[in-house]
């Protein structure tokens, strides 16, 4: 019996099972006192709410919507707010944090310390009061009749950036959009189906060429009757008609998220620039090869393999931040959800609608850009991180 | 036999050095002359505005309409309400004191001579208890100040320094969890960590503010900022803690086998083999985790806490005083800077020392 018990494994067993009921004991203690603390203040639990309308107003939506949309479409709107605001956030962030990638590698002392002034001011100050900072500089811009405009069809207020836009009807973004993701999936498999022959280079060029065309004539069938094509804005009265609106909250998030995000993705992108070997380029210019062709052929697209793990990380990140946006009062899906805790009380349903939500689109970012790690990844050859 | 000599390669002289970095070729002379201009440029527009056309002191506020440069005005008259926040004013100097003292320990342990368990825990204890002493009062003749009255640049390092020391050793245990060989442990603490990395810390946050009430018994919910720090420090934790194991990882097996081989029991290998190796591989990562930190304590803004950004956004709130939300802006940018900038660029020189070490 004596040597039963001493033995290491049953020890381990017993140890395990020890820590595993008492995680069980500790979630069933909190599912009771959740339970109990809920019928004393006599809320209701479940997901009918999510039926109910809403009957509360919010700054911004990329739907349009009414204060008697029921909670469900209410969450949705929040959720598509986010991605809308990560999403253009992560876009330019990326190209902000490329420039400023190839400054702080150039060889130039002066010019890549330029970069590093850069990255060392936006990256030193938190997020959120650049967010603030912004948003009271955008909207403290002038009224409307004294808008900043260039050439008269784009407007900058302190009611937010108006911009000319196609009048076409919705469903043929996604369309053109379907199309080009199509088109750039179909690519590589065509490559591999003519193994680089010339013919693909030829159905590759004419692709390119029909595509811009394609996606042109999709746009004319979906036009809006009786209106013209581009619909620009124009001051009348006291604000401006037609054309787009960013609001004053969107557009100061997005800048403060692409500043903030560029210089992290600056950094990211240097990191992976200086992890080519100088072996590969010193042999590329062995080899002849121009320094441009050095840059696009050898360099860039080693730098992007060692690059995409820490990308992801960082796009995550970015599309975490954007929950700062209720400091300024930008309808996101957090803002969403804490006023609906506010007005219907369903505070645990709610609570796990927005982690399942961020969950969903973390992994899904994770997911896409792993895919890419994989396709890109080089057989047998792996960057020094 | 010929005489060997060794000749040293031949080294760049200063204007050679010059030479290949700014002007090696027409186009690189172009380009930096064009970032010198930038240079002077935004450096006078910036002296500009901060110092040769800004106005200083309360009095010359009036002033301020026709100066073409910053009004620190709001600086000069608002200040105590942005590092002090609700602070009541006659005990000032106590919080002034208590930051000076954290800021000591945390300088403290920046030094090599502080990096043993021992010494650090003593150092960040008795620190805190200083800290929080100073800050509480009830003890020494201090009258009691309650922390719903902290506020400023005290509760912002209050919050960073609680966050760590509470983060630092759960951090420990959850890498070691995570790595242990027992199934059950590492696929229970695996999940933990991914969990909170998966979130906003926003979300978590809020959670703790809000929900915690919910879910715990009354006894165990203590003051919402006690909750709040819990929250933020299991986030930290769950970050650091992937830190620290990939620190563990990169240590050969051959080392704890050693220390098998040797009769040393778990608790042994860990504190004397493990642990000191994996701190030294990962110290960069971990310093950086502690620089996102302090960003992320203005995050704490949002759930209701009245911090340096929260006090700062008061200072301009009244009067005749909201026009010059930019001054107060930049002040906090400023003050946020020094920390962070500092504590990054000693974990770039970390980083550079250890690597000289490692060759």
């Amino acid at each position: 019996m004596t040597s039963f018990l001493r033995s290491q494994k049953v020890r381990e067993i017993f140890f395990q099972a020890l820590v595993l009921s008492v995680v069980a004991a500790l979630l069933v203690a909190m599912v009771i006192n959740t339970r109990a603390s809920l019928e004393a203040q006599s809320l209701t639990t479940g997901f009918g709410f999510l039926e109910r309308s809403t009957g509360w107003d919010f700054s911004f939506s990329v739907l349009p919507y009414s204060i008697s949309d029921t909670y469900s479409k209410t969450i949705l709107i929040g959720i598509l707010n986010t991605l809308l605001l990560g999403f253009l956030g992560i876009f330019f962030a990326t190209l902000i944090g490329i420039v400023i990638g190839l400054i702080r590698t150039s060889k130039n002392a002066l010019f890549s310390m330029l970069g590093t002034v850069y990255v060392e001011t936006f990256r030193n100050v938190p997020l959120i009061l650049q967010a603030l900072f912004w948003y009271a500089i955008v909207s403290h811009l002038p009224k409307p009749r004294a808008a900043l405009s260039l050439g008269d069809t784009v407007f900058l207020s302190g009611r937010g950036l108006y911009f000319p836009v196609l009048n076409i009807a919705l469903w043929s973004f996604a369309v053109m959009v379907a199309m080009f993701i199509a088109w750039v999936i179909f690519l590589p498999w065509l490559r591999e189906r003519l193994r680089h022959s010339a013919s693909y280079y030829r159905i590759r060029n004419i692709g390119w060429i029909l595509l811009p065309l394609a996606m042109f004539v999709v746009g004319y069938i979906a036009r809006i009757p009786e209106t013209p094509l581009v619909d620009i804005p124009a001051l009348k009265g006291l604000n401006f008609r037609g054309g787009m609106r960013l609001p004053p909250e969107l557009s100061a998030l997005i800048i403060a998220i692409a500043l903030y995000g560029g210089a992290y993705i600056g950094e990211v992108v240097r990191a992976g620039l200086m992890s080519v070997p100088k072996g590969q380029i010193e042999a590329a210019f062995v080899n002849g090869l121009k320094p441009f062709h050095i840059f696009s052929r050898i360099r860039l697209p080693l730098a992007i393999r060692a690059v995409l793990p820490s990308l992801t990380n960082q796009y995550v990140q970015l599309m975490k931040a954007t929950t700062i946006g209720i400091v300024i009062g930008f309808s996101d899906l957090f803002m969403i959800i804490s006023t609906s805790i506010n007005q219907s009380g369903q505070t645990l349903e709610l609570l796990a609608i927005l982690m399942g939500s961020f969950l969903i689109i973390n992994l899904s970012i994770a997911f896409v850009m792993n895919t890419i790690n994989r396709k890109l990844a080089l057989k047998g050859y792996e960057v020094k991180g | 036999m010929a005489e060997v000599t060794y000749q040293a390669p031949p080294q760049a002289d200063f204007f050679t050095k010059v030479r290949k970095s700014l002007f090696a070729s027409p186009f690189d002379f172009l380009l930096t002359v064009v970032c010198a201009v930038l240079f002077c440029l935004l450096i006078y527009k910036l002296a500009d505005w901060a110092f040769l056309s800004s106005i200083w002191s309360e009095e010359d506020e009036p002033l301020c309409k026709e100066a073409t440069g910053a009004c620190w005005s709001v600086i000069d008259a608002r200040h105590r309400i942005i590092f002090f926040g609700l602070f009541p004013y006659e005990e000032h100097w106590r919080s002034t004191v208590a930051c000076i003292v954290m800021i000591a320990t945390i300088i403290a342990s920046c030094v090599p001579w502080f990096w043993s368990g021992l010494k650090l825990s003593v150092l960040w204890v008795s620190g805190f208890a200083i800290f929080y002493i100073l800050m509480h009062g009830g003890v020494f003749g201090l009258s009691v100040i309650t922390p719903e009255r902290w506020g400023g640049l005290a509760l912002t390092i209050f919050i960073f320094a609680a966050v760590s020391l509470i983060g630092m050793p759960l951090s420990i245990l959850l890498a070691l969890g995570r790595r242990s060989k027992l199934p059950v442990i590492a696929k229970l603490v695996g999940l933990f960590i991914d969990f909170f990395r998966s979130l906003p810390l926003l979300t978590i946050l809020f959670t703790a503010a809000v929900i915690t009430p919910f879910v715990l018994p009354g006894w165990l919910q203590g003051d919402k900022l006690y909750r709040v720090i819990v929250g933020f420090a299991i986030f930290f934790a769950a970050y650091q803690a992937e830190n620290i194991r990939a620190g563990l990882q990169a240590i050969p097996p051959g080392q704890d086998e050693a220390g098998k081989t040797l009769g040393l029991n778990y608790m042994q290998r860990v504190s004397r083999i493990q642990l000191p190796q994996a701190f030294r591989n990962s110290l960069p990562a971990i310093v950086n985790q502690f620089v996102i930190t302090f960003k992320e304590t203005s995050i704490v803004t949002i759930v209701g806490f009245f911090e340096i950004l929260a006090s700062g956004s008061a200072a301009f709130g009244t009067g005749k005083w909201t026009h010059h939300y930019i001054e107060v802006y930049v002040f906090i940018g400023l003050i946020y800077f020094v920390f962070v900038f500092s504590l990054s660029r000693y974990g770039a020189y970390l980083e550079k020392k250890l690597r000289v070490g490692h060759g």
